[in-house]
């Protein structure tokens, strides 16, 4: 068993996600400033390009308070389980067909286990332990209260987005990931690449809404609603505690795009290129660009929902869950199953 | 008396498609992503400044024509501010208006920027000018004299043409 291969995916892939991480919360403040008519951070290096680096040296420089009534074990274990759930899900995603380099073939993702959606929905709603353990061991009731509600919108959603899934697992037969992206390959009707968000847009539009709340984005960010409770369940953090829960935010948004993107979006899958006869290698690079294109757009549309829709009251977002959600992702089903029979 | 209970008034039900939600997000993406593209109202600080119109109230200045103060120690300016932050000593001068401001002393701290002294000033001598930047590093810097008070009358046209505009 080689241990270098997938030692040498690990950092690849952690550091290029770490990367994108600190190069997503500048994004997401620059394009929130042109969407206000600003500029936004752009004194640090050429346009501001080095703005990351400068709030990464902030955060590392500021005090750790820890309250004297906080769980302290508790306190210091909570951002870590949300990072590393956060970096862990990206795992199994599959960033590009096998590649020949070298005299061998190279399966470009780290672990190709066999029940990869399995592994993908158990760690999404793992890292919700994060925010109700911070909440919890703050001893603080804005935290507290921050952390209850992330547990309960994990439950009413988490149910549609797994009976989202299923819809994708009756089209492709198949838990591995990298399974459902190869079945994306084809084409409909000779000229449509077969992603599944043809096949199934109302599936989508669940999958997308339900991974929304699961990953606190805008519309459903109520565990740290500003207004209505200080900072929600980071109200106590502070340094880097506070950083690891900021990385951890984003780095589910990048986990949230990959996601989108291999279930509904076609992965890897470049649309025709087979008609335009690269080398294998350059097909196989092309391919992961292509991966990477599509993760910033869906990042990009994460962004600018956040900067659109205003944030659920907390009954609507029930509501919307159990009586829109459910359903609907019910009905996605039934019709999913009822098109195989035909 | 009773209180009226209160009612949620909607001129008109949401149509179907209203209440899809889907099509307002995408109407809203839409004008956000518009607004992405249009010009920034950002002034570039340092690099570049704001340049007040004449109606701007910035620091109060001492009119100086023919190389004097206007102004002749009445004490009007003193004696309206509400912040009490200035401070006019009289003494005896040559000159045909005989007064003058021996010691004439705005603290910049107590400023607040009212305008007063300048509507009170029977002699246009005390003015509002159009500068803004005063930040100091210790009170003793926000105690302006004589000598940083007064301002020749060219740099200071604008605004008495605007005062004159608008008596």
């Amino acid at each position: 068993m080689n241990i270098i291969e997938p030692l040498i995916k690990i950092a690849l892939v952690l550091l290029i996600n770490l990367t994108t991480v600190a190069y997503l919360v500048y994004a997401e403040r620059r394009v929130s400033a042109f969407i206000q008519n600003r500029v936004g951070p752009n004194r640090v290096g050429p346009m501001g390009l080095l703005q990351p680096v400068a709030d990464i040296v902030k955060l590392f420089f500021k005090e750790d308070i820890v309250p004297t009534a906080a769980n302290k074990f508790v306190h210091s274990l909570a951002p870590l389980i949300s990072l590393i759930v956060a970096l862990s899900t990206f795992a199994v995603i599959p960033f590009g067909n096998t590649i020949h380099l070298f005299g061998h073939d190279f399966k470009l993702m780290i672990a190709d286990v066999n029940v990869g959606l399995l592994y993908l929905l158990a760690l999404s709603s793992l890292g919700v332990y994060g925010i109700t353990l911070s909440g919890w061991s703050s001893n603080n009731k804005y935290s507290l209260l921050g952390g209850l509600r992330s547990s309960a919108q994990m439950i009413s959603y988490e149910l549609s987005m797994g009976l989202s899934i299923i819809g994708v697992l009756m089209i492709s037969s198949s838990l591995q990931l990298d399974k459902i992206v190869v079945h994306q390959g084809n084409y409909l009707m000779g000229f449509i690449p077969k992603w599944n968000i043809f096949l199934q847009p109302l599936g989508c539009i669940t999958f997308v809404v339900a991974y929304f709340a699961e990953t606190n984005r805008l519309p459903f960010d109520l565990p740290e609603a500003e207004p209505e409770l200080v900072g929600g369940y980071h109200t106590e953090y502070s340094g880097m505690k506070f950083g690891l829960f900021f990385l951890a935010e984003y780095a589910n948004m990048i986990t949230a795009s990959a996601v989108i993107t291999t279930l509904y979006l076609g992965g890897w899958q470049f649309p025709f290129i087979e008609n335009f006869g690269f080398s294998p290698l350059a097909v196989s690079l092309l391919q992961v660009a292509a991966f990477g294109v599509k993760i910033a757009l869906v990042l990009l549309f994460f962004i600018i929902v956040r900067w659109t829709i205003p944030r659920f009251r907390y009954d609507q977002l029930m509501n919307i869950g159990w009586k829109v959600m459910l359903p609907l992702a019910i009905l996605n089903i039934i019709i999913t199953g009822f098109f195989i029979l035909l | 008396m009773s209180l009226e209970k209160s009612t949620i008034i909607r001129k008109k039900d949401l149509s179907l498609l209203e209440r899809l939600y889907i099509p307002e997000i995408v109407k809203g993406m839409t004008l956000t992503i518009r607004q992405m593209f249009t010009p920034t109202f950002t002034t570039q600080y340092p690099e570049e400044r704001f340049q007040p119109p004449a109606s701007f109230r910035g620091r109060p200045v001492l009119v100086e024509e023919h190389g004097v103060e206007r102004c002749v120690a009445c004490g009007l300016c003193s004696r309206v501010c509400p912040a009490l932050a200035i401070e006019v000593q009289a003494g005896e001068t040559e000159l045909g208006k005989e007064r003058y401001p021996e010691k004439f002393e705005i603290n910049m701290i107590r400023c607040i920027f009212c305008g007063f002294c300048e509507e009170v000033c029977p002699e246009e001598a005390i003015i509002m000018s159009q500068e803004y930047e005063l930040a100091f590093t210790n009170p003793q810097d926000a105690l302006f004299g004589k000598d940083k008070l007064l301002v020749p009358i060219e740099k200071v046209q604008t605004r008495l043409d605007f005062l004159r505009s608008n008596r």
